[in-house]
């Protein structure tokens, strides 16, 4: 489903990924680990498309087709999904319009038929409450006042929606406490189908213990050092990465 | 750069043709402004004597008057006597015959904002077929039921011409009493030069059934250069407003300069929306509409109310302060403006809320938008009288960049001479940051359409306020506005 191979990525001209290799077989969840500066959330922003992000060698296949040099909201519409670490605030549009805007823009995209204000509330309806979010929060503008657990929860819904194949999680564990985190990480595994994988990308092992994944890649240095399974994650908090890392080298 | 130069060359080396005697058949006045020009605009109209006297003695002002010179705005120096001050709507059968004879790019334009096809054949100066195809589709017979609806309840809404011939003493009574033949530059050179606009009176107690602005899109979108507008709201009176249009709007007529008076009587209520849409000039800042308007209400009576509500997109200078006296008890003053600037626009624009009577209070909400290399002022005067025991105003200046190479500036003036009135300030200046956009565009939002959600969330409250069947295609036109503003 995804596959990454070979991947060099500047940004402001600095190589920050220095070939990467990475295969995301479907209904999978990986988790992509690494101390910091290692190049996480440079994968993830590759990934979705960010100007700036300059691939100069290698390519990101998914499904089979190149989408390296595809805008962000073409993958998008093709079913890449990247949870913010940081939402946005965008004041003034509700959370409501957010969502049917981006729905009916990728159903363009694909050349579907854009869902009618009935169909669309009822879909937003069924996956808030299956998600608990509250009717209010729909209608507040997007982000904007929301607490950590909030935007967080919002990004999960925006997932619930798009119904992306590949869902990529930056550091999904950012500025939430552990019951928000545990809400969360309910929200995600909720989503999980084996249509869907996830790329979970996290400095801590905790949120792990919540989205338990199947296969755990260690990041350094701009490449994946070490794969292994969730015991992995285990000996990394246990002997820290300088320690791992320098045993995998 | 250079036609531009030879094109000025020529209007410079032209003769002014002073003395000339007017020709009363003829369907424009020659180039430049006289009493001649005047008498030939006011025989044109067939105007009894107190309005050509009204209209020479604007003049005879306007020759002593100034050109205001303190906005924020730069242009080269306006030759008035190089300009045309009176020509006929243009004969039907020069328009285009057909949607197929029109510029696609207006089309594309309307399609974008959703018009229905038989305004866009309006709009685009489409000669109308003698013999309607569709019944449904015949714009002459919409005209008409609302004519009837209207005058069954005594509602007068015609022509300003018009008025000056069928109700010369609500005419005289009112026309310049809000915005004086003496009170500005622009404002004076339409008293003398107005030739087309809007009369409106309703009567006491009466609430006008229907918005006049489905009736003002179907039948006047040929509006003019030097227009004039007079609302009055008689006691207990309540009107909606809309001037303009969503569609752009070309006119050969580079000069504009309109005048819009309300007049508002004890607990009566006049909601004036704008949607101005005028040509604002090309990528490269060459042509545009030159807009200097002047529109005043006076809340003279208790319990009075005015809401301006304003989306301003279009023209290449925009130099429009809608304002409000709040001379009555109780009077409230409304001001909603959204301004877009893109390219090489300039706007400075505003309100004035000049607090006289007791208890009277003011809300003004702004949100300037600039993008390209477009130049964005808010200027604003709130004034409290001594008198004004009890007055309030809430001011809220918001100011949106898309890139960096456009500007805001916020220029408020406050006044209070009652040491009990209460005013409230609150301004903001916000970019759309890179972050934001790729938010949209990794969820599947293309560009344009991110930029259109973002803006149009910042605007919402000015939005809001706009009669429904219009918020909606304004909120298209916010987005077509900043077309290719970004990326």
């Amino acid at each position: 489903m995804l596959e990454i191979k070979d991947l060099h990525v500047n940004v402001f001209g600095k190589e920050i990924l220095k070939g990467l290799n990475l295969k995301v077989p479907p209904g999978e969840v990986h988790a992509i680990m690494g101390p910091n500066g290692a190049g996480k959330s440079t994968t993830s922003y590759t990934l979705a498309g960010r100007a700036g992000y300059e691939v100069t060698k290698g390519e990101i296949d998914f499904f089979g087709e190149d989408v390296t040099g595809l805008a962000p909201e073409e993958r998008a519409a093709r079913g890449i999904f990247l949870a913010f670490q940081y939402p946005l605030e965008i004041p003034g549009v509700s959370t409501m319009n957010f969502l049917k805007t981006a729905m009916n823009s990728q159903a363009k995209i694909r050349g579907e038929k854009e869902l009618n204000a009935a169909e669309f509330l009822r879909a937003v309806r069924a996956a808030a409450k299956e998600l608990n979010i509250s009717e209010d929060m729909l209608k507040r503008p997007l982000n904007v006042g929301f607490s950590g657990g909030e935007k967080k929860r919002n990004e999960t819904l925006q997932m619930a929606l798009l119904k992306p194949k590949l869902a990529i999680l930056d550091e999904m564990d950012s500025g939430l406490d552990i019951d928000a985190l545990k809400l969360v990480a309910e929200g995600v595994n909720k989503l999980r189908s084996p249509d869907r994988s996830f790329l979970v990308i996290t400095h801590y092992q905790r949120l792990l213990d919540y989205i338990v994944p199947d296969v755990i890649h260690i990041l350094a240095g701009g490449k994946i050092v070490m794969s292994g399974d969730k015991s992995l994650a285990v000996q990394l908090e246990q002997n820290g990465y300088d320690a791992v890392i320098a045993k995998a080298a | 750069m250079s036609e531009e130069a030879a094109a000025l060359q020529e209007l410079t080396e032209q003769k002014y043709k002073y003395g000339f005697v007017s020709d009363i058949e003829s369907e424009f006045a020659p180039k430049g402004l006289n009493e001649d020009v005047i008498r030939f605009i006011s025989a044109k109209k067939n105007e009894p004597e107190w309005m050509l006297d009204y209209r020479l003695s604007a003049y005879k002002r306007w020759l002593t008057m100034e050109e205001p010179t303190w906005a924020k705005l730069h242009y080269p120096k306006i030759d008035f006597q190089d300009a045309f001050y009176y020509s006929a709507p243009k004969s039907k059968t020069d328009g285009p015959h057909t949607l197929e004879d029109v510029d696609p790019e207006m089309l594309r334009i309307y399609e974008k904002l959703g018009i229905p096809l038989h305004e866009q054949e309006v709009l685009a100066g489409v000669e109308q077929r003698r013999v309607a195809v569709d019944a449904v589709f015949d714009s002459v017979s919409v005209v008409t039921t609302f004519k009837e609806e209207l005058s069954k309840v005594g509602v007068i809404f015609c022509p300003i011409s018009e008025a000056v011939h069928a109700h010369p003493e609500l005419v005289k009574k009112y026309l310049g009493s809000v915005v004086p033949d003496t009170d500005n530059f622009y404002a004076t050179l339409n008293a003398a030069v107005f030739s087309e606009g809007s009369f409106v009176y309703i009567p006491p107690g009466v609430r006008c059934p229907m918005e006049l602005s489905t009736y003002f899109r179907i039948n006047a979108a040929n509006s003019g250069q030097f227009e004039r507008t007079l609302i009055i709201a008689d006691a207990g009176a309540y009107v909606s407003y809309l001037e303009g249009c969503t569609a752009p709007q070309r006119d050969e007529n580079q000069l504009h300069a309109a005048v819009v008076e309300l007049v508002v009587l004890d607990d009566a209520e006049i909601k004036y929306s704008t949607v101005q849409n005028w040509f604002p000039g090309d990528e490269n800042g060459k042509g545009g509409i030159y807009n200097f308007v002047t529109k005043r209400a006076d809340c003279r009576g208790k319990n009075s109310k005015v809401s301006w509500t304003q989306v301003e997109t279009g023209s290449a200078i925009t130099w429009k302060y809608p304002s409000c006296i709040l001379r009555g008890e109780n009077s409230v003053g409304e001001f909603y403006s959204i301004a877009i600037a893109n390219n090489y626009q300039q706007a400075d624009t505003g309100t004035k809320m000049i607090h006289l009577g007791k208890n009277t209070s003011s809300r003004i909400i702004s949100k300037g938008i600039s993008a390209g290399k477009a130049q964005n002022t808010y200027r604003g005067l709130v004034s409290i009288n001594a008198r004004a025991d009890g007055a309030r105003n809430f001011t809220q200046c918001d100011s949106l960049l898309i890139g960096d190479q456009c500007g805001a500036h916020t220029v408020p003036y406050i006044q209070s001479k009652n040491p009990k009135a209460i005013l409230e300030h609150e301004a903001t200046t916000s970019k759309i940051s890179d972050d934001q956009l790729f938010y949209c565009l990794s969820r599947g939002i293309p560009t344009e359409e991110a930029v259109s959600l973002i803006v149009n969330g910042f605007c919402r409250e000015v939005l809001q306020q706009l009669p429904m069947e219009f918020a909606v295609e304004a909120q298209k036109l916010v987005g077509l506005s900043l077309e290719g503003s970004v990326g």
